[in-house]
């Protein structure tokens, strides 16, 4: 693959093409463990793992497997590295692994990695592969930690409480507080946070696309130097 | 008969991956056996020592453990639960009963209540709840050090109507915005610290009393 193609798959996972802002897949998780940024955290890094491991054994295996029982076999690569990610989690990671909860095991029904398995990784060559897994896992983790911080900041006026769970001792000294709250925000903990927070970031991504895309047309309808007459049909800024 | 042997090569391409994904979570769970066992007992072990520190008893707490019927009507617990037993020397100094406060704001409340020899409580753990974030979530020790107010208290400290939040004549602090909670666990520990009275015998009973 050329470089070009790379910056593609880069652009198409953290932004144009985002599982979260965009394909709106995975949604289960993204909203169930926001309510902090170490859960996000955490269930990102499981899930960026997962996309990894499923995205590389899919690509390696496609020429083995046939259309017709592709799906059967995606999904028990998919479920078995699940897991031995959830094992992994219970071994070194005991505390979040409790908290995660069902959520860890839901990562195999997480429409991202069957998504890209199917649309991505059967039909393209290893590294490419392995990149697309790893760039929709961060496009996805960015999200996930970014809708976290949000809520715990507006939920608890703190941020990174508890990161220990993560990090193990040493980390408790990373929360900060921003600003002093004597009620909490309750809704941004709860569900319906999950989901306005959510919006707004939707919300924000397109308004920001909306403008760039403003910006280019207004360049490309800019007159050009020399010429002798434009038309201006569009809105000019 | 194409179709049969297009079956069989799928049938033998689905147990050749069912095989070789079978074998990748089993060295895995070999692998991560010991560390997991480990987690889950230090987990616990943690637990019980934050209530009856390693000071006051010189017994492995979590490998001293008694079966709880379900259904114990005092306690409140649903399925079958262990308590467990501290002990210095010969005597059983205390006790770490399970309870449930099945009158939650959001379900069950499950507590470890620790109770020493002389009736009085010498901690209370909230260990698994679904209560409102923010609000009744305080019940746990990691959100507000409310609970330790039961440190010390016994049934005659305060009277049986003290044992409530102070909104309804109780000596409890209920929470800004959540009374409900509050009360469940206030309740389920009296509770648990009546069944401990009535079961004293059984539960404090040492190695020479049932020699």
């Amino acid at each position: 693959m050329s470089s070009t193609s790379y910056r593609q798959l880069t652009l198409n996972g953290l932004w144009k093409n985002n599982p979260a802002l965009v394909q709106l897949l995975g949604l289960c998780p993204l909203l169930a463990v926001t309510a902090s940024t170490v859960n996000a955290l955490g269930l990102a890094a499981a899930t960026l793992f997962v996309l990894v491991v499923s995205n590389t054994t899919v690509s390696l295996i496609r020429s083995v497997v046939s259309d017709t029982i592709r799906l059967p076999v995606f999904v028990m690569i998919i479920a078995a590295a699940v897991t031995v990610t959830e094992l992994l989690m219970q071994a070194y990671s005991y505390e979040l692994y409790q908290i995660l909860g069902i959520f860890l095991p839901l990562i195999t029904t997480n429409c991202i990695i069957l998504g890209r398995a199917d649309a991505f990784a059967r039909k393209n060559a290893l590294p490419a592969a392995l990149y697309d897994g790893f760039i929709m896992g961060v496009g996805f983790g960015a999200v996930l930690v970014l809708l976290g911080a949000i809520r715990e900041l507006l939920g608890t006026g703190a941020l990174f409480a508890d990161m220990q769970l993560l990090f193990g001792a040493g980390a408790e000294s990373w929360r900060w507080q921003v600003f002093n709250v004597d009620y909490p925000f309750l809704v941004a903990i709860l569900p319906p946070g999950a989901f306005l927070v959510t919006g707004f970031l939707i919300a924000l991504k397109n308004q920001i696309d909306s403008s760039i895309e403003q910006r280019a047309k207004a360049q490309a309808e800019a007159p050009v130097a020399g010429s002798k007459r434009v038309r201006v049909t569009g809105t000019v800024s | 008969m194409k179709w049969l042997a297009s079956i069989g090569l799928s049938g033998t391409v689905l147990a050749l991956f069912a095989a070789i994904t079978s074998v990748a979570i089993g060295w895995t769970y070999l692998g991560t056996k010991t560390q997991i066992d480990f987690e889950v007992r230090r987990a616990e072990a943690r637990q019980l020592l934050e209530i009856f520190p390693p000071e006051t008893h010189d017994n492995e707490i979590v490998d001293d453990v008694f079966e709880v019927a379900a259904e114990t009507a005092l306690l409140g617990i649903r399925e079958r639960r262990q308590g467990y037993r501290v002990r210095r020397g010969n005597t059983v100094v205390g006790v770490i009963l399970p309870a449930t406060a099945r009158d939650g704001y959001s379900g069950d409340i499950r507590a470890l209540v620790g109770v020493r020899r002389d009736g009085s409580v010498a901690g209370v753990r909230v260990v698994a709840h679904r209560e409102t974030p923010g609000l009744g979530d305080k019940v746990d020790l990691r959100k507000s050090d409310w609970i330790l107010d039961f440190n010390e208290r016994s049934l005659a400290n305060p009277a049986l109507s003290g044992w409530n939040v102070a909104k309804e004549g109780g000596v409890f602090d209920q929470f800004t915005g959540a009374t409900v909670t509050p009360r469940a666990v206030i309740l389920a520990t009296r509770r648990a610290l009546e069944y401990a009275t009535l079961n004293a015998a059984s539960l404090f009973e040492t190695e020479a009393d049932s020699a």
